[in-house]
């Protein structure tokens, strides 16, 4: 049952990247095992959690639920590259003040929702936001402070938004 | 403790140290851990409830390419000296139930779907999994059994040379209740369902053998790693100090991860068989059927009181479904149901009878609030059933009965076997339940009860609890001191995803008058200290708190005896000042702390206590019922609990509100179903609800901190299970309230759509 390899080169947090895969290598164990990026997380390998959500192409996608090899030519965001610097991004910030984390297991499949979300959306309404971090599972915080996180973040997309 | 410094950080809303790895992804949990040489290994699970295996054909998955070896329970015997080595009993081990102790491996018989058969290793997780398929089983299936009722009978044994499926009965008296003749008495049956964590990460470990040096190294230990080592060692026939158990971090516990499962001691067993690393990861639907379960009761409780509704008597008998075998804390959740069930109430008289049953299911652990949320819901809802036959208002009933100060210590029922007897330590408890109305507007919204606003009911409950917390013997840490000035923590406390970092350092820095940037915490895993006990029963800050304070203590008397000699004073006459500077009292020389003391200096302390805290609160919740569908709809809900000193109000409302939408998830969505045959019917997340961000947007937690605990330095009472005690009973009894006018009772949970709808159609025909 081994099966075939291919090569893929596609766009990792800003950088191109160049990795064999076999053809059935999820995009999330490609992520995690072969490009050692473990800030992406696999909850459940059947995209209900949410935990593996990156960015591809502009848009939140369940890593578990995509062949690497799907991505090949794309760009790709995870956790590791929402931030350039070492400083935490304002989404990051709010998610530490709001205590919108506890385990933490959830949160890089969160803050990658809630980027791609407020990236379309800066107005986004705590509903809105409940509405679209609803397939994003956490079994910790209860959602509460991850809302009003989020809600909190919107303000600085709003600002990017405007300069753009 | 001295907190007039500017670094008393207790009591702070400290940001917490773990998120800034956590929110830029550079966390470390045991599936990110990869080594050199790893192998991968995939678990082959009963799938069958119970049957006697008759052969294991294992000779094609050894063939395949990349497979590195396949186990079974054969390979195991020849290596452990001819038998199975079982899950040894952690919490009260009765010798009675070591003869229910599962092993490792599944040993001629399988009793449950998802008992561990057969382990393969291979070069990668997916060739590990590939090789599971070409395993061939043989298994006569036996009838099984899947409910208590059933499983009572005795007609199917789990254990033939047993001769019953119900391991022990446990009883929790008080006073004489069988002699108690009261006005009003009531007797009803309720029931919870089989829920559990779901920790959102999968379990997981990274087995290193030294083969060199005969060691062992397992990463992914959480919850209680000494205990594991003691267990691992013992069925390795290892000596314990040939075993660490490191923690990385870790996503939840909620008492299910971190207990010693089969694969704790599979995984090892691997890893030294073939001198390689191995790593497993278990996917969701082991984790819904390998990951113990919790909560599933069926009990009979009985109320006896005057007629102004003073509680004279409570009595009752459980029927506690274990699964298939008893686990290492599997003795937690009967126990607290029998001993707890009278919560935070005057009941003179008490008689409860809490028994294990065996069933073909999963096996059986803690879960948050362990009995707790079971017992409170059975009691809740009978007082309200209670209050309403008498005519009493149901607040009004709990005021009379609840607990004041003057009463402090009480005594709870005493358990056995063993003997276990236990009281509250300190509180007012109707001071909790007086703030609660008025937090959600009891008397203002109470006009709403039962009425039909717009095609759906409303409905008000009300529910008051304790928590327990605190659990001993001891806990140990020590603190070390570095060269640049900082201060190494090194606590037996383990890390859950709670935030232990970052309270164990606001203890640290206040204690040692250090800004929090100077000190850095390492907790749970075996290297770090001799002994500890880890994170269980609220425990983590209470004990691991206090022997960070007893280090600080021993660490500063160890600076003022070096400071002593270099001042060439008395040490008595040593002041400790800022930053751990010391100087000659009354103004004399200071030095700092790296002319003090000598490099490495180091400092261990130790809390021990058999006292366990009670924190306690009320709940109440407002919830909106649509009769034509049974869907609820919960409008608003309020906990308030005192939880004594609290080290971090942002970390402590996060466990509150935390814990409140897991009671909440298990009294409304959470549910494993099983099939008359044994079959797990909801082993995915889309059948397994948890609950999301749109289900329960109205939640409030206010903590109090008005009754330290008495029982420990830090003043702390245990403070994250308590959210969940009450929702069921809360909830249940806001539904019940709605349908007053439909005379609608809710008697099991959970309050799925289906049942609430089951339950107003039949109180209609």
């Amino acid at each position: 049952m081994q099966s075939q390899t291919m090569l893929i080169r596609f766009e990792l947090n800003g950088k191109p990247v160049e990795v064999e895969v076999s053809a059935r290598t999820t995009l999330a164990d490609c992520l995690r095992h072969q490009l050692m990026q473990t800030g992406t997380h696999v909850g459940c390998e059947h995209g209900v959690c949410g935990a593996c959500t990156v960015i591809v192409a502009g848009e939140a996608v369940r890593s578990c639920l995509m062949l690497a090899v799907q991505v090949e030519g794309q760009a790709v965001t995870t956790v590791e590259g929402l931030s350039r610097e070492e400083a935490l991004t304002p989404l990051q910030a709010a998610f530490r003040k709001h205590h919108a984390l506890q385990c933490g297991f959830c949160t890089p499949g969160m803050l990658a929702t809630a980027h791609a979300l407020l990236t379309e959306d800066p107005e986004a309404d705590r509903a809105r936001i409940r509405e679209v971090l609803s397939g994003n599972l956490c079994r910790c915080t209860g959602y509460i402070p991850i809302v009003e996180a989020v809600f909190e973040a919107r303000a600085a997309y709003v600002d990017k938004s405007a300069k753009a | 403790m001295n907190p007039k410094h500017p670094f008393a950080a207790v009591g702070a809303p400290v940001e917490r140290v773990e998120d800034l790895r956590l929110l830029r992804g550079r966390g470390k949990y045991v599936d990110d851990l990869h080594c050199e040489g790893m192998l991968h290994a995939a678990i082959l699970r009963s799938p069958v409830a119970h049957g006697r295996i008759r052969a294991i054909d294992c000779a094609a998955a050894r063939a395949m390419p990349g497979v590195r070896g396949i186990f079974t329970a054969e390979d195991i015997a020849q290596t452990s000296k001819g038998s199975i080595p079982t899950i040894p009993l952690r919490a009260a081990p009765l010798p009675e139930l070591v003869r229910f102790e599962q092993p490792v491996i599944a040993h001629r018989k399988v009793r449950y779907v998802g008992e561990p058969i057969a382990l393969a290793v291979a070069d990668s997780a997916a060739l590990a999994e590939d090789a599971l398929e070409a395993i061939g089983l043989d298994i006569e299936p036996l009838p099984a059994v899947a409910g208590w009722r059933a499983s009572a009978r005795n007609d199917v044994l789990l254990f033939e040379e047993c001769a019953s499926n119900q391991p022990i009965t446990y009883t929790a008296s008080k006073g004489d209740a069988a002699s108690v003749n009261a006005a009003y008495v009531r007797r009803e049956r309720l029931r919870v369902q089989r829920h559990t964590a779901c920790c959102m990460e999968p379990r997981g470990l990274l087995a290193l053998w030294d083969g060199a040096q005969a060691k062992l190294e397992v990463s992914g230990a959480a919850k209680v790693p000494f205990a594991v080592r003691r267990a691992l060692a013992q069925c390795l026939d290892l000596p314990e100090d040939c075993v660490d158990m490191i923690e990385a971090d870790t996503g939840g516990s909620f008492g299910v991860r971190g207990e010693f499962y089969p694969e704790d001691y599979l995984v090892p067993f691997a890893a030294r068989k073939l001198n390689r690393p191995v790593k497993w990861t278990e996917d969701r639907r082991e984790n819904l059927l390998a990951s113990d379960h919790a909560r599933e009761v069926d009990m009979e409780v009985e109320i006896a009181c005057e007629k102004d509704g003073t509680i004279l008597a409570l009595r009752g008998r459980a029927w506690v479904d274990m699964g298939a075998y008893v686990r290492a804390n599997a003795s937690v959740q009967p126990c607290n149901i029998a001993q707890y069930l009278s919560g935070p109430y005057r009941v003179p008289n008490i008689h409860v009878q809490s028994t294990m049953v065996l069933t073909n299911k999963t096996p059986v652990g803690t879960y948050r609030a362990p009995g707790r949320f079971e017992a409170d819901f059975f009691r809740e809802r009978l007082f309200d059933m209670a209050a309403r036959d008498l005519a009493i208002d149901p607040v009004e009933f709990r005021r009379r009965n609840l607990l004041c100060k003057e009463e402090m210590p009480y005594p709870f029922a005493t358990l056995r076997p063993p003997e276990r007897k236990g009281e509250t330590d300190s509180g007012d408890y109707r001071i909790a339940l007086e703030r609660c109305l008025a937090e959600i507007g009891w008397a203002e919204k109470s006009r709403l009860q039962g009425r039909l606003i717009e095609g759906r009911y409303h409905g008000l409950g009300i529910g008051c609890f304790i928590e327990g917390g605190g659990a001993g013997p001891r806990e140990n840490a020590r603190l070390v001191v570095e060269p640049d000035g900082s201060v190494s923590v090194y606590v037996g406390s383990a890390n859950l995803g709670q935030g232990l970092e970052t309270v164990c350092t606001q203890i640290a820095a206040e204690a040692l008058a250090l800004p929090m940037e100077r000190i850095r915490v390492f907790h749970g895993s075996t290297a770090h200290l001799k002994e500890g006990f880890g994170s269980f029963h609220s425990r983590s800050v209470v004990m691991g708190g206090s022997a960070i304070l007893a280090a600080a203590e021993n660490l500063r008397g160890a600076i003022r005896a070096a400071a002593a000699r270099r001042l060439g004073c008395a040490v008595s006459d040593v002041v400790i000042g800022e930053g751990l500077s010391a100087s000659q009292a009354a103004g004399g020389k200071t030095l700092a702390l790296s002319e003090s003391v000598p490099q490495g200096l180091s400092a261990e302390g130790t809390f021990a206590s058999h006292h366990h805290t009670t924190a306690y609160g009320a709940a109440a919740a407002h919830v909106a019922v649509d009769a034509r569908t049974g869907r609820i709809e919960l409008l608003d809900y309020v906990m308030v609990e005192d939880i004594g000193r609290i080290i971090n109000p942002l970390t402590a409302r996060g466990q509150a509100i935390g814990a409140i939408v897991q009671g909440l998830g298990g009294t409304l969505l959470e549910n494993l179903v099983y099939d008359e045959e044994g079959q797990l019917l909801t082993a995915s997340l889309v059948d397994y609800l948890l609950p999301s961000a749109t289900d329960f947007p109205h939640i409030r937690a206010i903590l109090l901190e008005d009754s330290p605990s008495p029982h420990n330095p830090l003043g702390a009472k245990g403070g994250g299970e308590g959210g969940t005690v009450a929702v069921g009973g809360v909830v249940a009894n806001a539904v019940a309230a709605a349908l007053v006018t439909l005379g609608v009772e809710p008697r099991e949970l959970p309050l799925a759509p289906q049942r609430i709808w089951h339950l107003i159609d039949a109180a209609r025909r």
